[in-house]
């Protein structure tokens, strides 16, 4: 009989991508139990909010997930139009989906080079960057900035478009399909890849939607949830576009879902550059709000949700964040038991934690 | 088929005849003066065969690690950072010494940088560890790679002792290191240690058996075990001939692919490359058996697997690629070229595959590999068979 | 009569005691007030006969008088959004736990009991989840000055 020790897996771990600690008790080189330790990053976001002017928090949206800044943003401009009851005019709205879907690329390209290096694929991590640079560049030249854009407003966005970039995003995108048709060659042929991921951290689709797990995921799980199609936001409802969805639910599932979206994305974001309308892109806000306000969104990690409360003064009284890994976190152990150590790089790898949006 | 240049154990005793003559001269001139005449027996017995010998020994084995460890494994190094930077589209290391820039070099000198940064830092040695075995394990580890430059030819020349059956020594002493490094892993006293520790041993020992079982296939076909004896096999025209047309001779890399791949897996495993390397997967185990090792006692353990790696690769191109065979260079340049392509071989595989789990690798070793191995043997002794009845 | 407005009569006769002014705000959104007393056996009711199979949010409100707890449930199947409502007495706040009806409000619940200080009765491991274990105070209540 093997004696069972715990193990702190973090919070200065190489798996963890950020500060967070995951204990782990292993029996042998099976895990029988895990328990994720969050906190570590925590910065009272939603206090912080509370002593703002309802434009400020955008900022500390930007800084809630630092791979994905501009969706947190969006959620929370969203959840304040709801609140003041305002309708962005359809520029701003087609903007805002122009700008989500390049930050889901640049979330999905981050998640994919952690992903690789988790499984200790270096070369597809510099790969992986090295292609995120570019939809980098495009968000740099729609917003000004490589992270932390700071784009979306209550009421629609900062700034309008620069000249000549419809032609850099179709150039761009041009040659993202063929390296990403590689990429999904050099993985899905590889022996050692499909090892790595099939069959491991299988999630039920009953387990997944009890424990709350949104998004890709999910979709991983065989569910089709996408809140883009069920409870469509913006201009979601008069694009074309088709939610990616596999049945498996192991890290394999979970990857294509996320491999798909890519062409998703792009799909998307070449749909609203031809559709887009002209006309104004931002209107004024009110500054006082009463009332209570909330946005679903889909953010590249699955359902954000913000629930925010205004009591007519020029603050929020209270801005409630749903970060959808926080909840994936708590279906962790029970994806990890059984498995062996060397499974929990692939399956924290495969559901893509990022520490600031768990944390607030 | 061309000569070697050097003569390592001849030339090695000539300098031990030289330095002898030189202190003996000194000796006997002190022992001339009344009071020191009890130097002159020390100088007979220094004289001696034996002596003269031993001391050839050791000069032999200092010239054969400072060219191995101090050319070659530096060498090693760069090299597979800067075609690792090739692959993955970067630069690599390019620190020069010139004044005006400080990058834009080869950066072969990043390596002594290293070096000498690991040097300067403290050495810690954990509360918790057993610091005898703590301290011992990276001079065992080192020594273990060591003693198989001893047996290892690298021309006919260019071997510190040619012993008769020199490969059976070469693969015991090879297969010394996962000891070593259980000790090391145990003797941390760390989790994470003791896993990676465990791991290595439990691949390395099932890994081993199918590189035994590749190099049997090989000794049977040679009919020998001392390493310069199959390289010299493979140099004759006995077996296939008709091979020898395409210029190749009879590389046992023809008759035995089974038994190259087979090998060069093991190989990979017994380096623990990366589809290999989950003893020390960054993000499972950290950095496994060897967390807690700082300083230069980290160095010395980062210096082992190269140094293991250019024996592994050495080890390859002696039992499959023809060691030292080939037209119109000298013997030794051969077969360095030969080392290092198959040392390019090793980076092209490893980084390029994402690493395998532990259950998975003991699966291919145990159930694929030694099953094939055994078959592989099996094929060996029909070629010879085949070649003793003129079949072929 | 769509899915929402059939929810807004069928709750209230099912808990005429448990449920208050049901109301559709938006399509899709559906708005109700529930007694903390209750909620176990509306949870209860709403997953296993309407089918909310998801908890997307719980969210604690200090509104200086009493406490809130805000549910967010959602139907996949129906496509649709209830909010909860529940009021908690600030002097004595506790609320039935969620969480063995949906392992979701596990975290959300732990969250709420770490940064509002509301006690889930019979959640299985009620600990502080974002603050240091032995951290005093719940810092989002009002009486916690943010400035």
């Amino acid at each position: 009989m093997a004696e069972q020790v715990w193990i702190n897996m973090g919070p200065q771990h190489p798996m963890t991508h950020g500060l967070w600690n995951l204990r782990v008790k292993l029996d042998g080189d099976t895990i029988v139990d895990a328990d994720p330790e969050m906190g570590y990053l925590h910065r009272g976001v939603e206090k912080l909010c509370e002593v703002r002017n309802y434009l400020k928090p955008i900022v500390l949206m930007d800084r809630l997930c630092y791979v994905s800044s501009l969706t947190w943003a969006h959620v929370y401009c969203k959840a304040v139009e709801n609140l003041m009851d305002i309708e962005p005019p359809p520029r701003g709205k087609y903007l805002n989906v122009i700008a989500c879907e390049l930050q889901r690329m640049a979330s999905h390209g981050m998640w994919l080079a952690a992903f690789l290096a988790d499984l200790g694929l270096l070369t597809g991590f510099l790969y992986s960057l090295r292609e995120r640079e570019l939809v980098l560049d495009l968000l740099q030249l729609m917003t000004g900035q490589r992270m932390n854009q700071n784009y979306p407003r209550p009421g629609g966005v900062h700034n309008d478009l620069p000249p000549g970039f419809e032609d850099e995003v179709r150039r761009v995108f041009r040659y993202l399909r063929r390296q990403y048709k590689g990429y999904k060659k050099f993985l899905e042929d590889s022996p050692t890849f499909l090892m790595r991921t099939q069959g491991v951290g299988v999630l039920r689709k009953e387990d997944a939607i009890n424990y709350g797990v949104t998004g890709p995921n999910l979709r991983g799980s065989g569910a089709r949830v996408d809140l883009r199609e069920l409870d469509p936001y913006d201009v979601y409802d008069e694009l074309d576009f088709e939610p990616v969805v596999y049945e498996e639910g192991d890290t394999y599932a979970r990857y294509k879902v996320r491999f798909g979206e890519f062409f998703e994305s792009m799909r998307i974001i070449e749909q609203a550059l031809d559709r887009l309308p002209q006309g104004p892109f931002r209107i004024k806000t009110p500054k006082r709000a009463e009332g209570e306000g909330y946005a679903r969104t889909e953010d590249p990690r699955g359902e954000a949700l913000i629930y925010i409360i205004g009591d007519g003064s020029d603050r929020p009284y209270r801005v409630k964040i749903r970060s959808p890994i926080f909840v994936t976190l708590s279906a962790l152990p029970m994806m990890l038991r059984g498995h062996r150590i060397a499974d929990v790089a692939s399956v924290t790898g495969g559901i893509d934690v990022c520490v600031g949006e768990i944390d607030k | 088929m061309s000569g070697h240049l050097v003569d390592l154990f001849g030339g090695s005793n000539a300098i031990a005849v030289f330095l002898i003559t030189i202190i003996n001269f000194i000796l006997r001139g002190i022992g001339s003066l009344p009071l020191f005449g009890f130097l002159n027996p020390l100088a007979d017995w220094l004289g001696t065969e034996p002596v003269v010998t031993s001391i050839a020994w050791l000069i032999a084995i200092t010239i054969m690690i400072t060219w191995a460890a101090a050319l070659h494994l530096l060498t090693f190094i760069w090299l597979e950072r800067k075609l690792v930077a090739r692959l993955q589209d970067r630069r690599g290391p390019m620190i020069t010494l010139r004044k005006d820039r400080y990058i834009g070099g080869t950066g072969y000198l990043q390596q002594i940088a290293d070096a000498l940064k690991l040097i300067q830092k403290e050495n810690i040695t954990p509360k918790a560890a057993d610091p005898w075995m703590f301290h011992i394990a990276p001079a065992f580890l080192i020594s273990t790679t060591i003693v198989v430059l001893v047996a290892l030819p690298f021309s006919e020349g260019f071997v510190v002792a040619n012993v008769p059956a020199g490969l059976l020594f070469i693969l015991a002493a090879f297969s010394l290191a996962p000891l070593a490094i259980l000790l090391a892993g145990w003797a941390q006293n760390n989790k994470y240690a003791m896993i990676g520790g465990m791991r290595a041993a439990a691949m390395m020992m099932s890994y081993e058996i199918p590189m035994i079982l590749a190099v049997i296939a090989v000794v049977v076909l040679a009919g020998s075990l001392n390493p310069i004896e199959i390289v010299n096999q493979q140099s004759q025209l006995s077996i296939l001939a008709p091979l020898a047309a395409i210029g190749i001779a009879n590389w046992y890399i023809i008759p035995q692919f089974l038994g190259f791949f087979i090998f060069l897996l093991a190989m990979l495993a017994e380096q623990e490359r990366i589809p290999f390397d989950f003893p020390e997967a960054e993000e499972e185990v950290v950095h496994g058996w060897l967390v807690e090792y700082g300083g230069m006692r980290f160095g010395m353990v980062y210096g082992f697997k190269w140094l293991r790696t250019f024996v592994a690769a050495a080890l390859v191109a002696l039992l499959f690629l023809g060691g030292w065979h080939g037209p119109v260079l000298p013997q030794e340049i051969w077969f360095i070229l030969k080392i290092y392509f198959v040392f390019f071989i090793f980076i092209w595989i490893s980084w390029s595959v994402p690493r395998i789990r532990i259950d998975q690798i003991l699966n291919i070793g145990w159930r694929k590999l030694i099953p094939l191995g055994l078959f592989n043997i099996f094929l060996a002794v029909l070629v010879v068979h085949a070649n003793a009845q003129g079949w072929i | 009569m769509s899915f929402e407005e059939q929810l807004t009569q069928r709750l209230p006769e099912r808990f005429p005691e448990g449920i208050e002014g049901a109301e559709v705000v938006q399509p899709r959104r559906v708005e109700a007030t529930a007694k903390r007393e209750d909620l176990r056996a509306i949870c209860t009711y709403l997953r296993d006969e309407e089918g909310f199979e998801h908890v997307s949010c719980i969210s604690a409100v200090d509104w200086v008088t009493h406490l809130e707890n805000v549910y967010h449930l959602v139907s996949y199947q129906h496509n649709i959004m209830l909010q909860l409502n529940v009021q908690i007495p600030s002097e004595d706040p506790w609320v039935d736990t969620v969480s063995d009806i949906w392992k979701g409000a596990l975290y959300h619940e732990r969250e709420a009991y770490d940064l509002m200080g509301i006690q889930f009765r019979d959640h299985p491991d009620l600990r502080r989840i974002l603050l240091p274990k032995d951290f005093v105070f719940h810092p989002l209540r009002k009486d916690y000055a943010g400035e």
